[in-house]
């Protein structure tokens, strides 16, 4: 990989804004949290001031409530939720019934259907959200690892050539922003280096949780290029690749960004 | 969504401590300015409108909300902790609707 990556050295290299090309084993990139204001950290460091914690607790619920056919909850089959941990941070994965790759969100609606025999949830709606965090949440602080050896890495490409492609009216990839920007504003905000390891995140400007397929559908749209749908190919491919790219950064879910 | 509300009130505290007493409504706050994209219409507006926090009946804090405050109202306070007893709160909503939710502190 040709981008350089920024390595916290036990010293506290990081503040002085040491940048290491990227050669040392279990480098660690910036995330959002490092480019947020204060204040924003300040509210997610706090798990009650944090309002996606909401969503935490709507997941919480659903985790335990019977629905569908089979007269099943969560709880039914995987217990308490502590046997989630670590579970999240391996996905996107390659699904073989599928043929293709399957995000958390993919997989909790999978189980709904085939397994609890209930109504599939919206991708965006709240039941969804709070669930996929609630799942992330158990994992919060463990690294992400996903495997893109073996079957995965057709779809490894296809998200990295996503990533790479010029689109939309203004001609640009998401490379040109997050891969050789990081750190230097566009407009009034802080570029980062696009990182997926704290969604579903509460976005102060959406006022509520949201996936991170909704914020491709805004990045998409502010590029003046037409979105993909939320648990596309397209950007389940693209999870993929960023969560790769992610490989060994904690994750934050709920997350809490401006 | 449903509206949950959260609440944080130290369970102990020593007579005369200032207590922190946390908490976080979760609520679109509409602010009635917004117009359905689809009618042109404007959505009517709800939001919390008031917030009151009392101890044995008696008021401890009240806030008066307006449109510019951002969904999900958090509000955190300080008061004095001098007996034992049930933190009350309340959130009401344009349109009379209360919600409530208490918290209780044990002083030793």
């Amino acid at each position: 990989m040709k981008y350089t990556k920024y390595i916290t050295s036990a010293a506290g290299l990081l503040g002085l804004g040491a940048i290491l090309v990227a050669c040392t084993p279990a480098p660690t990139m910036k995330t959002g949290y490092d480019y947020a204001i204060p204040e924003t950290q300040a509210m997610q460091d706090d798990d009650f001031s944090n309002p996606a914690f909401v969503w935490v607790d709507i997941g919480e619920e659903q985790w335990s409530t019977v629905d569908g056919e089979a007269g099943k909850s969560c709880e039914s089959c995987h217990g308490d939720a502590s046997s989630m941990k670590g579970i999240s941070t391996s996905y996107p994965k390659y699904s073989a019934e599928d043929g293709k790759m399957r995000t958390l969100q993919h997989q909790i609606n999978y189980e709904r259907t085939e397994r609890m025999k209930a109504k599939a949830w919206k991708w965006e709606g709240d039941e969804m959200l709070g669930m996929a965090s609630f799942i992330k949440n158990q994992s919060k602080g463990m690294p992400l690892n996903v495997s893109i050896e073996g079957e995965a890495a057709p779809f490894y490409e296809a998200g990295k050539a996503f990533y790479m492609q010029r689109r939309g009216g203004l001609d640009m990839s998401c490379k040109n922003c997050h891969m050789d920007y990081p750190g230097v504003k566009i407009r009034a905000n802080v570029l980062t280096n696009g990182l997926p390891n704290g969604f579903p995140t509460y976005r102060l400007k959406w006022q509520k949780i949201g996936s991170l397929h909704r914020r491709f559908r805004g990045c998409n749209s502010n590029i003046r290029a037409t979105p993909y749908k939320q648990g596309s190919d397209e950007y389940t491919n693209l999870e993929l690749f960023l969560t790769h790219r992610a490989n060994g950064v904690a994750v934050e879910t709920p997350a809490v960004r401006n | 969504m449903a509206n949950k509300p959260r609440v944080k009130v130290p369970k102990k505290a020593k007579s005369g401590d200032i207590i922190q007493i946390k908490t976080l409504m979760s609520h679109k706050m509409e602010t009635g300015n917004r117009k359905d994209k689809k009618t042109g219409k404007l959505i009517p507006r709800k939001i919390i409108n008031k917030f009151v926090c009392s101890f044995k009946g008696k008021e401890v804090m009240s806030a008066v909300l307006h449109p510019a405050v951002a969904a999900n109202p958090y509000l955190a306070f300080y008061a004095k902790a001098t007996e034992s007893g049930t933190f009350d709160f309340e959130w009401t909503e344009d349109g009379g609707k209360t919600i409530t939710a208490s918290g209780d502190i044990t002083v030793s």
